[in-house]
């Protein structure tokens, strides 16, 4: 299984750069959300998975024991996953703010400063 | 001691308060800081006639050993005195020149802060802080050539300046570190009783070499002398002050300063024999051809500078006696003469000596100042500059081998500095006046009686020599002996001699030049001939040459096209990891360990690559967005699939969030247009997926590793046992890193207040359109 996720990882990154090469702001910011998304499943994967164990102790125990998913790179994830949300949000909003004032999506045409509108 | 000398910059500092109110009709009174100054300095001079050493300490970075040590001897003295005497005159002299210029207050702090800097060099006994205030001078010279900061050739003049004494200053520094861990101690005063030890070890040649390009840098020797010329740009007080009397003559100090230290050594002497010769011609005969009032005081400013080095470099009791008088002679005459300058730009607007003429029937105070500091200048008696004269061919005959050459070399540079001499002092105010200067009319005293002050004073010590001799020469050269002696006393005749001759050689030949040489455009020509060959051109190129390599390699990296960084990141990026899995790593794939595969996450994986493809390459936007989120559902079962619930809840609703937020702005989005060529996006496409492979493999390489779990163990036994909590996930978020959580949320709701303010802000005229 893990092969496959390999393989799904490296399809993310391929897809992500590919789209953030290109010059359209709207594309650029789908590149970035798909590298996100990329990233978070390397780092779970990395963590290895396991199936059926989430990292919750039972009701009846103290502490977590035997083979239990790893609870680290969820913490890690579940933050940048919020995160990128935020960057996401504000990244949406700019970019319908520019259009709507430079009326262009294309990054070349976007080299003006404020003086040159 | 310490409040004297940095004076100057509590002036400047309290200026953006003060300096309105004093700028229109006080600016006079900025004069009484260096007046006091000068009146304080000259109260210690018995003291230094009486041989003692004055030094005043005040701590400042003890544990590194830089403090601030002021040390008033001979040699400080008499450069204390010029900097606050001639500050005194300039500070006055300006209070006229730049009467109701808006910016009179900003210009009095800059020459303020470089008189406080230049009498901290001149006072300290610490390196270190001599290095610290030598640069100080540097910075401040900038700021007061590039003045008239509207005008291009002041800005290009002071960057120019900045950055040959720069270079020259960090030179310094080096010099100074390597001087201080050679002979043990940062402080003058305890080098000069380490002198063997210095000159003995093999580190000498290098201090030498930092030191003279230092010192040569600052005083516009041979060949850094370029910049000097172009310092003149600054205003007339600027010249006067830093350009002739005090600035440049900081290198001259400095290698005074050392004498005692890296003196009397083979390299030490020829060295600054070599290049003080050199300069001093080279600069003199350049000299006599600039029609430039400015340009020709510059030029005879670096030949007089070189005549200093040459000097220092002979390093006899003669040569160095007749350095310490040469000093005083030369800033005596070459201020009046800069400021005789500046009153003739002033009044009539040009500086150009073949069209000046007859001024002294319009300003005869200024023509007295002006003929009194060419005749110092000329070494005619009864001038101070006689004494001078006299005692640089006392010196350069009694040299031994080569005293020949040398004097030789010396008579000729000083006809030349004889003919700018008369260029500058007379020619402007002899003959005819033209038709066009008739309506000039005598400035204001504030600008004409310090010329006179300082021409009177190069003829009253040349009377009286009695007046400097013992107060203020013998401290000097006792100084740079570093013993104290009686052994002469300056005159103004010596009987028939040698060096009489000599003298009369010189101003015979000196004023037939001024006959026969007449200044012309013609002669300006013949000069700038040689331009092509000059040090100031081949800097020129060379600096050029550094511009066009940097700006031809930030176009090329820095071109602000965010997909080349990306691209250029990304190339780098894959060379060395495809380098490193080709070369280093043994590449295997332990199948055991892999967990088997079932068929509903075979088809989860392959909605998702299915999905994947159609947001890379759909012409909708609604279907990418669309697939997009699919993407995102897919992920969301695979954390639910592999015991990660809160994973597979956040990302579910903050997926769910953003395509909401992405389909609600969509109609005010762009086309999904596809804007490159079919070439770049191929390119693209390769290059992301050899990226998007390397990742994998790496991937899978890590996965080959053993785990370290640590950290994960820890939490798991402490969770509950610590928090209280049995979703460990939880735990760590909200009590484990409870801290990093919190500024999460900062940055969400700072996100938030962002998103808000761009959805109702108005742009005012740009939008309407």
């Amino acid at each position: 299984m893990e092969l496959l996720l390999v393989v799904i990882i490296g399809l993310l990154y391929a897809a992500g750069i590919y789209m953030m090469l290109r010059r359209s702001l709207l594309k650029l910011i789908i590149g970035l959300i798909l590298l996100g998304n990329g990233a978070n499943m390397l780092i779970f994967l990395l963590g290895r998975i396991v199936k059926g164990k989430p990292p919750i102790i039972d009701a009846s125990e103290s502490i977590l024991s035997g083979i239990y998913a790893d609870p680290v790179p969820q913490a890690l994830i579940l933050t940048a996953i919020v995160i990128s949300f935020g960057l996401q949000s504000f990244a949406i909003i700019l970019i319908k703010r520019a259009y709507k004032v430079v009326k262009t999506d294309d990054l070349d045409e976007m080299n003006a400063t404020d003086e040159d509108l | 001691m310490l409040l004297s000398v940095l004076s100057g910059f509590i002036l400047a500092a309290s200026l953006p308060l003060i300096g309105k109110y004093l700028k229109e009709k006080w600016a006079i009174l900025f004069s009484l800081l260096p007046l006091s100054l000068f009146i304080y300095f000259l109260s210690f001079q018995p003291d230094i006639s009486d041989d003692k050493n004055l030094l005043f300490s005040y701590n400042w970075v003890p544990s590194i050993g830089v403090d601030f040590n002021f040390h008033l001897d001979g040699l400080s003295l008499l450069f204390t005195l010029l900097i606050t005497g001639i500050g005194s005159l300039v500070f006055i002299y300006t209070a006229a020149y730049l009467k109701g210029h808006p910016y009179l207050d900003r210009f009095y702090g800059y020459l303020a802060m470089f008189m406080s800097s230049m009498l901290g060099l001149v006072l300290s006994d610490n390196i270190i802080t001599l290095f610290i205030f030598w640069e100080l001078t540097s910075i401040s010279s900038f700021f007061l050539i590039g003045f008239n900061n509207d005008s291009e050739a002041s800005r290009k003049s002071s960057l120019l300046a900045l950055g040959v004494t720069g270079f020259g200053g960090l030179f310094l520094l080096a010099g100074m570190v390597v001087l201080g861990y050679v002979g043990g101690s940062y402080s003058i005063l305890e080098l000069m009783n380490a002198t063997d030890l210095i000159q003995s070890h093999p580190l000498f040649v290098s201090i030498l070499v930092l030191v003279f390009i230092g010192a040569f840098t600052k005083s516009a020797q041979f060949p850094f002398h370029f910049w000097l010329p172009g310092a003149m740009k600054a205003p007339t007080p600027v010249s006067t002050y830093l350009h002739s009397a005090t600035m440049v003559k900081a290198g001259i100090y400095l290698l005074a300063r050392f004498t005692p230290v890296l003196g009397a050594h083979e390299y030490w002497n020829s060295t600054l024999i070599i290049v003080g010769c050199i300069t001093m011609v080279y600069a003199g005969i350049h000299a006599i051809f600039r029609l430039d009032l400015k340009g020709i005081l510059a030029y005879s400013t670096i030949s007089a500078l070189g005549i200093l080095v040459f000097l220092i470099g002979l390093g006899t009791d003669d040569a160095l006696l007749a350095a310490a008088v040469f000093i005083l002679v030369h800033a005596l005459y070459k201020a009046t003469l800069f400021l005789v300058t500046g009153i003739i730009d002033h009044e009539t607007g040009t500086r150009d000596v073949s069209k000046l003429s007859g001024l002294n029937k319009v300003m005869l105070p200024v023509g007295i100042a002006a003929g009194l500091a060419a005749l110092s200048n000329a070494g005619i008696p009864p001038s101070f500059g006689f004494v001078g004269k006299d005692l640089i061919y006392e010196a350069t005959l009694h040299i031994g081998d080569w005293a020949y050459l040398l004097t030789g070399a010396a008579v000729i540079t000083n006809i030349c500095l004889l003919f700018a001499g008369f260029l500058a002092g007379f020619k402007p105010f002899l003959g005819k006046l033209p038709v066009t200067y008739e309506n000039v009319h005598l400035p204001s005293p504030l600008l004409y009686v310090p010329p006179l002050i300082l021409a009177s004073l190069g003829i009253l010590f040349g009377i009286l020599p009695l007046l400097v001799d013992d107060s203020l020469i013998k401290p000097v050269v006792a100084a740079m002996l570093n013993t104290s002696s009686d052994f002469f006393h300056l005159q103004l005749w010596h009987g028939w001699s040698t060096v009489l001759l000599l003298s009369s050689i010189t101003i015979g030949g000196g004023v037939g030049l001024y006959f026969i040489l007449n200044p012309s455009e013609g002669l300006l020509t013949k000069a700038t001939r040689f331009e092509p060959i000059s040090p100031l051109s081949i800097t020129g190129k060379i600096t050029g040459l550094f511009h066009g390599i940097s700006q031809g390699y930030t176009s090329v990296i820095q071109n602000g096209y965010l997909r080349y960084y990306v691209i250029t990141i990304l190339v780098f990026l894959s060379f060395l990891l495809g380098y490193k899995i080709f070369q280093g790593i043994d590449l295997y794939l332990n199948v055991a360990t892999l967990s088997e595969i079932t068929i509903y996450e075979v088809i989860v994986l392959g909605i998702m690559a299915v999905s994947i493809v159609y947001t890379v390459f759909t012409k909708s936007r609604l279907v990418a967005v669309a697939s997009m989120g699919v993407i995102g559902y897919c992920i969301c079962l695979v954390f639910l699939f592999y015991s990660a619930p809160d994973l597979a809840m956040t990302q579910f609703s903050i997926d769910t969030l953003t395509v909401i937020l992405f389909v609600l702005v969509l109609y005010n989005l762009p086309k999904y247009l596809k804007l490159s060529d079919t070439g770049s996006r191929v390119r693209d496409g390769l290059l992301a997926l050899i990226f998007g492979g390397l990742i994998s493999l790496l991937t899978l390489e890590v996965l080959n590793e053993p785990l370290e779990r640590e950290i994960s163990a820890y939490y798991a036994e402490t969770a509950y046992k610590l928090a209280k909590g049995k979703n460990v996930v939880n735990v760590i978020l909200v009590d484990f890193r409870g801290s990093d959580t919190m500024v999460e949320i900062i940055v969400l709701a700072i996100a938030a207040i962002g998103v808000f303010s761009l959805l109702k802000l108005r742009l005012k005229s740009i939008e309407k359109e």
